[in-house]
Protein backbone atom coordinates (compact mmCIF):
# COMPACT_ATOMS: atom_id res chain seq x y z
CA UNK A 1 0.00 0.00 0.00
CA UNK A 2 1.67 3.18 -1.16
CA UNK A 3 0.60 5.87 1.22
CA UNK A 4 2.83 8.91 1.19
CA UNK A 5 3.25 10.49 4.59
CA UNK A 6 6.21 12.73 5.20
CA UNK A 7 8.23 12.81 8.39
CA UNK A 8 6.60 16.01 9.63
CA UNK A 9 3.12 14.57 9.25
CA UNK A 10 4.27 11.47 11.12
CA UNK A 11 5.62 13.65 13.92
CA UNK A 12 2.33 15.58 14.02
CA UNK A 13 0.35 12.33 14.16
CA UNK A 14 2.52 11.07 17.04
CA UNK A 15 1.68 14.23 19.00
CA UNK A 16 -2.01 14.50 18.18
CA UNK A 17 -2.76 10.81 18.82
CA UNK A 18 -1.83 11.51 22.45
CA UNK A 19 -3.42 14.31 24.46
CA UNK A 20 -4.20 17.80 23.26
CA UNK A 21 -2.85 20.25 25.85
CA UNK A 22 -5.44 22.00 28.02
CA UNK A 23 -4.09 25.51 27.49
CA UNK A 24 -5.47 28.50 25.63
CA UNK A 25 -3.44 27.74 22.50
CA UNK A 26 -2.88 23.96 22.47
CA UNK A 27 -1.72 23.85 18.85
CA UNK A 28 0.92 26.47 19.56
CA UNK A 29 2.29 24.26 22.33
CA UNK A 30 2.49 21.23 20.01
CA UNK A 31 3.96 23.34 17.20
CA UNK A 32 6.72 24.54 19.51
CA UNK A 33 7.58 20.95 20.42
CA UNK A 34 7.84 20.18 16.69
CA UNK A 35 9.71 23.41 15.98
CA UNK A 36 7.21 24.60 13.40
CA UNK A 37 4.77 27.51 13.39
CA UNK A 38 1.28 27.20 14.79
CA UNK A 39 -0.07 28.13 11.36
CA UNK A 40 1.81 25.32 9.67
CA UNK A 41 0.50 22.83 12.22
CA UNK A 42 -3.08 24.03 11.73
CA UNK A 43 -2.71 23.83 7.94
CA UNK A 44 -1.27 20.33 8.15
CA UNK A 45 -4.02 19.15 10.49
CA UNK A 46 -6.72 20.57 8.23
CA UNK A 47 -5.12 18.78 5.29
CA UNK A 48 -4.88 15.49 7.20
CA UNK A 49 -8.55 15.85 8.04
CA UNK A 50 -9.49 16.69 4.47
CA UNK A 51 -7.61 13.66 3.18
CA UNK A 52 -9.41 11.44 5.67
CA UNK A 53 -6.21 10.52 7.48
CA UNK A 54 -7.40 12.34 10.58
CA UNK A 55 -10.89 10.95 11.05
CA UNK A 56 -11.85 13.03 14.00
CA UNK A 57 -10.37 15.35 16.55
CA UNK A 58 -12.06 15.65 19.89
CA UNK A 59 -12.96 13.78 23.04
CA UNK A 60 -13.28 10.04 23.31
CA UNK A 61 -15.61 9.01 26.11
CA UNK A 62 -15.66 6.08 28.44
CA UNK A 63 -18.89 4.44 27.32
CA UNK A 64 -19.69 2.97 30.67
CA UNK A 65 -19.34 6.15 32.63
CA UNK A 66 -21.28 8.02 29.97
CA UNK A 67 -24.27 5.80 30.69
CA UNK A 68 -23.84 3.44 27.74
CA UNK A 69 -23.05 0.41 29.80
CA UNK A 70 -24.00 -2.37 27.50
CA UNK A 71 -22.32 -2.96 24.21
CA UNK A 72 -23.56 -5.87 22.19
CA UNK A 73 -22.06 -7.18 18.99
CA UNK A 74 -24.88 -8.19 16.69
CA UNK A 75 -23.77 -10.90 14.25
CA UNK A 76 -26.10 -11.56 11.33
CA UNK A 77 -26.44 -14.00 8.46
CA UNK A 78 -27.52 -11.77 5.58
CA UNK A 79 -27.88 -12.92 1.95
CA UNK A 80 -25.44 -11.12 -0.37
CA UNK A 81 -28.20 -9.36 -2.31
CA UNK A 82 -29.68 -7.85 0.86
CA UNK A 83 -26.51 -6.81 2.57
CA UNK A 84 -26.39 -3.24 1.32
CA UNK A 85 -29.99 -2.57 2.31
CA UNK A 86 -29.63 -4.18 5.74
CA UNK A 87 -26.32 -2.38 6.33
CA UNK A 88 -28.02 0.94 5.62
CA UNK A 89 -30.83 0.21 8.07
CA UNK A 90 -28.29 -0.62 10.79
CA UNK A 91 -26.21 2.45 10.02
CA UNK A 92 -29.26 4.69 10.53
CA UNK A 93 -29.32 3.94 14.26
CA UNK A 94 -27.53 6.48 16.39
CA UNK A 95 -26.73 3.78 18.95
CA UNK A 96 -25.03 1.56 16.39
CA UNK A 97 -21.44 2.69 16.00
CA UNK A 98 -19.89 0.14 13.64
CA UNK A 99 -21.40 -1.88 10.79
CA UNK A 100 -19.08 -4.16 8.85
CA UNK A 101 -19.35 -7.00 6.38
CA UNK A 102 -16.78 -9.70 7.17
CA UNK A 103 -15.81 -13.11 5.77
CA UNK A 104 -17.45 -16.31 6.97
CA UNK A 105 -16.17 -19.75 7.93
CA UNK A 106 -17.90 -23.10 8.43
CA UNK A 107 -17.81 -22.45 12.19
CA UNK A 108 -18.66 -18.73 11.84
CA UNK A 109 -21.46 -18.15 9.32
CA UNK A 110 -22.26 -14.57 10.37
CA UNK A 111 -21.28 -12.05 7.69
CA UNK A 112 -22.62 -8.73 8.97
CA UNK A 113 -21.61 -7.14 12.27
CA UNK A 114 -23.34 -4.31 14.12
CA UNK A 115 -21.99 -2.85 17.34
CA UNK A 116 -24.80 -1.56 19.55
CA UNK A 117 -24.36 0.70 22.56
CA UNK A 118 -27.19 0.93 25.03
CA UNK A 119 -28.02 1.64 28.61
CA UNK A 120 -29.29 -1.84 29.30
CA UNK A 121 -29.18 -5.30 27.83
CA UNK A 122 -32.89 -4.98 27.09
CA UNK A 123 -32.28 -1.81 25.08
CA UNK A 124 -29.52 -3.45 23.02
CA UNK A 125 -31.66 -6.50 22.33
CA UNK A 126 -34.64 -4.28 21.55
CA UNK A 127 -32.68 -2.45 18.87
CA UNK A 128 -31.50 -5.71 17.30
CA UNK A 129 -35.01 -7.15 17.43
CA UNK A 130 -36.37 -4.04 15.72
CA UNK A 131 -33.75 -4.33 12.96
CA UNK A 132 -34.65 -7.98 12.54
CA UNK A 133 -38.30 -7.06 12.09
CA UNK A 134 -37.55 -4.20 9.70
CA UNK A 135 -35.22 -6.22 7.51
CA UNK A 136 -36.68 -9.70 7.80
CA UNK A 137 -33.30 -11.11 8.82
CA UNK A 138 -34.07 -13.67 11.51
CA UNK A 139 -30.74 -15.40 11.72
CA UNK A 140 -28.66 -13.40 14.15
CA UNK A 141 -27.14 -13.49 17.59
CA UNK A 142 -25.70 -11.03 20.02
CA UNK A 143 -22.34 -11.41 21.70
CA UNK A 144 -21.58 -9.37 24.77
CA UNK A 145 -18.18 -8.43 26.00
CA UNK A 146 -18.08 -10.03 29.42
CA UNK A 147 -14.59 -8.81 30.19
CA UNK A 148 -12.37 -6.06 28.79
CA UNK A 149 -8.89 -7.53 28.43
CA UNK A 150 -7.34 -4.55 26.61
CA UNK A 151 -8.53 -1.26 25.23
CA UNK A 152 -6.03 1.32 24.01
CA UNK A 153 -5.75 3.85 21.22
CA UNK A 154 -3.48 2.82 18.39
CA UNK A 155 -0.10 4.54 18.37
CA UNK A 156 0.91 5.06 14.76
CA UNK A 157 4.48 5.57 13.59
CA UNK A 158 6.08 4.42 16.82
CA UNK A 159 9.26 2.35 16.96
CA UNK A 160 7.59 -0.99 17.56
CA UNK A 161 5.92 -1.11 14.19
CA UNK A 162 8.13 1.05 12.03
CA UNK A 163 10.16 -1.85 10.69
CA UNK B 1 -27.79 8.58 34.82
CA UNK B 2 -25.34 11.44 34.42
CA UNK B 3 -26.15 12.86 37.82
CA UNK B 4 -22.91 14.81 37.96
CA UNK B 5 -23.27 16.25 34.47
CA UNK B 6 -25.07 19.53 34.17
CA UNK B 7 -26.53 20.73 30.94
CA UNK B 8 -23.36 22.62 29.96
CA UNK B 9 -21.22 19.51 30.50
CA UNK B 10 -23.55 17.51 28.31
CA UNK B 11 -23.48 20.10 25.54
CA UNK B 12 -19.72 20.35 25.87
CA UNK B 13 -19.31 16.58 25.45
CA UNK B 14 -21.59 16.56 22.44
CA UNK B 15 -19.75 19.41 20.74
CA UNK B 16 -16.25 18.18 21.51
CA UNK B 17 -17.03 14.66 20.33
CA UNK B 18 -18.03 15.87 16.90
CA UNK B 19 -16.28 18.97 16.01
CA UNK B 20 -13.23 20.14 17.91
CA UNK B 21 -11.99 23.32 16.21
CA UNK B 22 -8.68 23.31 14.34
CA UNK B 23 -8.09 26.97 15.06
CA UNK B 24 -5.67 28.89 17.24
CA UNK B 25 -7.93 29.15 20.30
CA UNK B 26 -10.21 26.12 20.14
CA UNK B 27 -11.44 26.24 23.75
CA UNK B 28 -12.45 29.86 23.34
CA UNK B 29 -14.32 28.99 20.13
CA UNK B 30 -16.20 26.22 21.95
CA UNK B 31 -16.90 28.60 24.83
CA UNK B 32 -18.48 31.08 22.45
CA UNK B 33 -20.95 28.43 21.31
CA UNK B 34 -21.85 27.65 24.92
CA UNK B 35 -21.79 31.20 26.24
CA UNK B 36 -18.87 30.62 28.62
CA UNK B 37 -15.20 31.60 28.75
CA UNK B 38 -12.52 29.45 27.15
CA UNK B 39 -10.93 28.98 30.56
CA UNK B 40 -14.17 27.47 31.86
CA UNK B 41 -14.21 25.06 28.91
CA UNK B 42 -10.70 23.96 29.91
CA UNK B 43 -11.70 23.59 33.58
CA UNK B 44 -14.75 21.56 32.68
CA UNK B 45 -12.77 19.25 30.37
CA UNK B 46 -10.23 18.73 33.18
CA UNK B 47 -13.03 17.87 35.57
CA UNK B 48 -14.66 15.49 33.07
CA UNK B 49 -11.33 13.72 32.63
CA UNK B 50 -10.85 13.41 36.38
CA UNK B 51 -14.37 12.08 36.82
CA UNK B 52 -13.70 9.44 34.20
CA UNK B 53 -16.07 10.63 31.50
CA UNK B 54 -13.38 11.57 28.99
CA UNK B 55 -10.89 8.88 28.05
CA UNK B 56 -8.79 11.10 25.82
CA UNK B 57 -8.83 14.42 24.00
CA UNK B 58 -6.93 14.10 20.75
CA UNK B 59 -6.99 12.79 17.21
CA UNK B 60 -8.42 9.57 15.89
CA UNK B 61 -6.67 8.52 12.72
CA UNK B 62 -7.80 6.23 9.94
CA UNK B 63 -5.50 3.23 9.96
CA UNK B 64 -6.34 2.51 6.34
CA UNK B 65 -5.55 6.04 5.16
CA UNK B 66 -2.24 5.91 7.03
CA UNK B 67 -1.30 2.76 5.13
CA UNK B 68 -1.93 0.34 7.97
CA UNK B 69 -3.96 -2.86 7.78
CA UNK B 70 -6.43 -3.86 10.44
CA UNK B 71 -8.60 -6.80 11.27
CA UNK B 72 -10.91 -8.37 13.81
CA UNK B 73 -9.92 -11.80 15.05
CA UNK B 74 -12.14 -14.39 16.71
CA UNK B 75 -10.47 -17.16 18.70
CA UNK B 76 -11.49 -20.16 20.73
CA UNK B 77 -9.20 -20.40 23.71
CA UNK B 78 -9.03 -23.20 26.27
CA UNK B 79 -10.50 -21.91 29.50
CA UNK B 80 -7.60 -22.94 31.73
CA UNK B 81 -5.13 -21.10 29.50
CA UNK B 82 -7.40 -18.14 28.79
CA UNK B 83 -5.59 -15.42 30.73
CA UNK B 84 -2.15 -16.63 29.74
CA UNK B 85 -3.17 -16.41 26.10
CA UNK B 86 -4.86 -13.03 26.61
CA UNK B 87 -1.73 -11.65 28.22
CA UNK B 88 0.45 -12.82 25.32
CA UNK B 89 -1.92 -11.36 22.76
CA UNK B 90 -2.06 -8.06 24.65
CA UNK B 91 1.70 -7.67 24.33
CA UNK B 92 1.37 -6.89 20.63
CA UNK B 93 1.26 -3.09 20.29
CA UNK B 94 -1.18 -3.39 17.37
CA UNK B 95 -3.74 -5.21 19.52
CA UNK B 96 -5.94 -2.29 20.54
CA UNK B 97 -9.09 -4.03 21.74
CA UNK B 98 -9.37 -7.43 23.34
CA UNK B 99 -12.55 -8.79 24.91
CA UNK B 100 -13.87 -11.98 26.36
CA UNK B 101 -17.25 -12.71 24.82
CA UNK B 102 -20.04 -15.08 25.75
CA UNK B 103 -19.57 -17.58 22.91
CA UNK B 104 -17.46 -20.60 21.90
CA UNK B 105 -15.37 -17.95 20.20
CA UNK B 106 -14.54 -16.58 23.61
CA UNK B 107 -11.70 -14.15 22.88
CA UNK B 108 -11.98 -11.38 20.28
CA UNK B 109 -9.33 -8.84 19.47
CA UNK B 110 -8.52 -6.17 16.91
CA UNK B 111 -5.11 -5.92 15.32
CA UNK B 112 -3.60 -2.95 13.45
CA UNK B 113 -0.17 -3.26 11.82
CA UNK B 114 1.84 -1.51 9.14
CA UNK B 115 1.76 -4.27 6.49
CA UNK B 116 -0.16 -7.36 5.39
CA UNK B 117 2.97 -9.47 5.81
CA UNK B 118 3.22 -8.38 9.41
CA UNK B 119 -0.45 -9.12 9.99
CA UNK B 120 -0.09 -12.64 8.63
CA UNK B 121 3.04 -13.24 10.69
CA UNK B 122 1.51 -12.05 13.95
CA UNK B 123 -1.70 -14.02 13.38
CA UNK B 124 0.38 -17.13 12.72
CA UNK B 125 2.26 -16.58 15.98
CA UNK B 126 -0.96 -16.12 17.92
CA UNK B 127 -2.60 -19.16 16.29
CA UNK B 128 0.39 -21.18 17.51
CA UNK B 129 0.06 -20.11 21.14
CA UNK B 130 -0.66 -22.97 23.48
CA UNK B 131 -4.35 -22.91 24.33
CA UNK B 132 -5.57 -21.34 21.07
CA UNK B 133 -7.82 -23.96 19.50
CA UNK B 134 -9.22 -21.98 16.57
CA UNK B 135 -8.36 -18.60 15.10
CA UNK B 136 -10.52 -16.90 12.50
CA UNK B 137 -9.37 -13.78 10.73
CA UNK B 138 -12.34 -11.49 10.03
CA UNK B 139 -11.03 -8.45 8.15
CA UNK B 140 -13.69 -5.97 7.05
CA UNK B 141 -14.88 -6.51 3.46
CA UNK B 142 -17.26 -3.57 3.46
CA UNK B 143 -17.90 -0.76 5.85
CA UNK B 144 -21.41 0.56 6.31
CA UNK B 145 -20.76 2.71 9.33
CA UNK B 146 -17.91 3.79 11.51
CA UNK B 147 -18.37 6.51 14.04
CA UNK B 148 -19.12 6.78 17.68
CA UNK B 149 -21.06 9.74 18.88
CA UNK B 150 -22.71 9.11 22.16
CA UNK B 151 -25.49 11.59 22.68
CA UNK B 152 -25.19 12.89 26.21
CA UNK B 153 -28.52 14.67 26.11
CA UNK B 154 -32.06 13.35 26.06
CA UNK B 155 -31.19 9.76 25.28
CA UNK B 156 -34.77 8.59 25.61
CA UNK B 157 -35.89 11.07 22.99
CA UNK B 158 -33.27 9.79 20.58
CA UNK B 159 -34.57 6.33 20.98
CA UNK B 160 -38.00 7.61 20.05
CA UNK B 161 -36.70 9.21 16.89
CA UNK B 162 -35.06 5.95 15.91
CA UNK B 163 -38.30 4.12 16.41
CA UNK B 164 -40.00 6.52 14.11
CA UNK B 165 -37.37 6.40 11.38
Amino acid sequence: MAVEIDELDKAIIREVQAELPLVERPYLEIAQRLEISEEELLDRLRKLKQEGKLRRLGVILYHRQAGYEFNGMGAWIVPAEKIEEVGAVMASYQKISHVYERPTYPDWPYNLFSMVHGQSQAEVEGILEEISQKTGIKDYRVLYSTEELKKVSMKYFCEEDSN
Amino acid sequence: MNKELDNLDQQLLNITQRDFPITSKPYQAIGEKLGIEGSEVIDRIKKLKEQGYIRRLGGIFSSKELGYVSTLVATKVEEDKFYKVAEKINQYPGVTHNYRRNHDFNLWFTLIVSSSAKLEAQLAEIADLEGVKVLRNLPAKNLYKLGVNLDMQSKEQDRGEENGS
